[in-house]
């Protein structure tokens, strides 16, 4: 794999940075986990208390990315936005889907809220994270 | 097809440096980051989807998660553990030209073969009552929400976004080599990782099917 793989070449000279993707990827997990445990019981009664806490830590930490990307100076929202909607509404056609399954069986009350707001925190965190990786290297 | 220069150290590690000078003779072709063309094919796929999950037919939903389930399982394997090290051999004349012309593809086909495959298959299971708690084999069916759950966070938190800014950077008229070294760097590490993870599934999967 030593061809597969450039060794390490010149340094990038960027602004320090939050660590936006390994938070990202922390409320992704949190949302995924929440979504296995619910899967792993529907179409049953499913005890919501574990859900909601994983969805409200993906929410803290998503909140906390945000907060965090828009205190750095100088960074390049336009080009963040602009790649960011793109994605959004990708990604919105994704969640989309997954929704229409659960509907489709008859998911309802409690859990199908929890589905719904965990899939509003996919549906905006993975923009985040692509507009992010790609303003993060833009120079103008 | 249009053409633009980039700096020789483009996607190499050894001895690159920053594109700050002019154009060193290298050609990279013009290119859509999302391929228009492919577009009306990934809606038509979707409008099957959807038709398929509100029939709620066997076949239909057996033949789109096996079709979307293959393509996902193959394209990981094959970018993991055969096109990812060929790429990180290959000249970078050609490396910028494979880059160019197949990652866009990769935008539409992954999420649009991730997507088909996850619905399909949980409509799927629910049909034929593996998603049940009470099926003899959950302990298998939960297996495969793990491993789907970590491809999906690997995928959608690096692979997908590095994805997207080395095509961006390579669609810029002058490419930051240490960039693109970075993400491509990325991309493979990642590919190699879901590969692995791709395997599990054909374990978990010819498990489910075989009883």
């Amino acid at each position: 794999m030593s061809e597969g793989i450039p060794a390490e070449g010149a340094r990038l000279d960027e602004p320090r940075l939050p660590p936006v993707t390994q938070l990202g990827m922390a409320s992704l997990a949190l949302i995924v986990a929440g979504g296995i445990y619910l899967s792993a019981h529907l179409p049953e009664h499913v005890p919501l208390t574990p859900a909601i806490v994983l969805l409200g830590a993906s929410v803290l930490l998503f909140a906390g990315n945000v907060l965090a990307l828009s205190r750095v100076q100088g960074f390049a929202w336009g080009r963040f936005f602009e790649v960011a909607r793109w994605a959004l509404l990708a990604y919105a056609l994704i969640a989309g889907m997954i929704e229409y399954v659960f509907v489709r069986n008859h998911t309802s009350g409690g859990p199908l809220v929890v589905l719904t707001l965990s899939l509003v925190v996919f549906a905006v965190h993975v923009p985040l994270l692509i507009g992010f990786t790609v303003a993060r290297y833009y120079e103008t | 097809m249009a053409q633009a220069a980039v700096s020789p150290g483009l996607l190499v590690g050894e001895g690159s440096a920053p594109a700050a000078g002019p154009p060193a003779g290298l050609e990279r072709p013009n290119f859509e980051i999302v391929p228009r063309r492919g577009l009306p094919i990934v809606a038509v796929i979707l409008v099957a989807l959807i038709v398929a999950v509100a029939a709620n037919k066997l076949w239909p939903l057996m033949f789109l998660h096996v079709v979307g389930g293959a393509s996902w399982t193959i394209i990981d394997l094959f970018l993991g553990f055969v096109l990812g090290p060929i790429l990180g051999s290959l000249p970078v004349p050609a490396r910028i030209a494979l880059t160019t012309r197949l990652m866009p593809k990769m935008v539409l086909i992954m999420p649009t073969a991730v997507i088909v495959t996850l619905t399909a298959g949980w409509q799927l299971g629910t049909h034929l009552g593996f998603v049940l708690d009470t099926f003899y084999l959950h302990g298998w069916v939960l297996a495969s929400y793990i491993v789907v759950g970590v491809m999906a966070v690997i995928a959608l938190g690096l692979l997908e976004p590095a994805n997207i800014a080395v095509l961006t950077e390579l669609k810029k008229p002058q490419p930051r080599p240490e960039v693109i070294e970075r993400l491509m760097k990325r991309f493979i590490y990642t590919s190699g990782a879901t590969g692995l993870m791709q395997i599990a599934t054909l374990v978990i999967m010819t498990k489910l099917a075989s009883g």
